[in-house]
């Protein structure tokens, strides 16, 4: 396959650049964090029938979020590097467990609090990555 | 084939599809232009979008398995995927604090597994 070309961000702009796509990839992962919980939501109280579908509005919101998404990560990738945004996403992990914690109540682990500390660590080092 | 081995491939599968989702995004991204929504629709996008949603599918079949510990890890193999086709196709470096940070974020995935 051929290389890609993709306008690279050049000059003093470019760390700022850089630390508003990370900024929007976190903003990413928050809103794919809700959806995930809507659309589970949403799922728990199906129906399989057209109107009862389109009256989902947990599953409808969902989705939404998850298309809003979509068009906040193709901006940031816009100007940041897909190698440094990617991994970033996993920061949804940390969401999804803080929220099912206080939403869903489901009973805290040690297991689970090592490794969201431990992603926000990653997420930490790879962000530092965007100084130079 | 165990029910955990199909599982396996299949959350394998959703991240290699989801890796590729990535970078055709990338690639489309260099198409939109200021804050013009027409612009968001190139073909590129639209496969990004496409396997993306592909990629879903797989993941959703493949985590109804169960084991979780397993499971969560390797949708975030799709991280390691994403960094060699960074380097490939948009000649991105492979820093330092891009593999240290990965591999924190993998090992940190694989406790949330372990808890869930």
């Amino acid at each position: 396959m051929s290389t890609f070309s993709t306008t690279p961000v050049r000059g003093p702009s470019r760390t700022a650049s850089r630390k508003k796509s990370i900024f929007l990839v976190f903003t990413c992962t928050i809103l794919g964090a809700a959806a995930q919980l809507l659309i589970k939501n949403g799922m728990d109280h199906l129906v399989l029938q057209p109107l009862a579908v389109l009256s989902n509005l947990p599953l409808i919101g969902g989705y939404v979020l998850y298309g809003l998404n979509t068009v906040l990560l193709v901006l940031a990738l816009r100007d940041g590097e897909l190698s440094q945004l990617y991994p970033i996403i996993a920061m949804t992990y940390v969401w999804v467990t803080l929220l099912s914690y206080t939403l869903l109540k489901e009973p805290p682990n040690w297991f689970k609090n090592i490794g969201i500390a431990t992603i926000v660590i990653g997420v930490g080092v790879i962000g530092r990555g965007s100084r130079k | 084939m165990t029910t955990l081995q199909k599982s396996m491939l299949l959350v394998l599968m959703a991240s290699v599809v989801g890796s590729f989702g990535a970078v055709f995004l990338k690639k489309g991204s260099a198409n939109v232009a200021g804050h013009s929504l027409v612009s968001f629709i190139n073909p590129s996008l639209a496969l990004g979008v496409a396997l993306y949603l592909a990629s879903s599918v797989f993941y959703g079949f493949g985590i109804k398995g169960g084991q979780l510990s397993v499971l969560y890890p390797m949708i975030s193999l799709g991280s390691i995927w994403t960094l060699i086709w960074s380097r490939m196709f948009f000649q991105e470096a492979i820093t330092r604090e891009k593999l240290f940070g990965l591999a924190l974020i993998l090992i940190g995935v694989t406790f949330v597994g372990i808890g869930s």
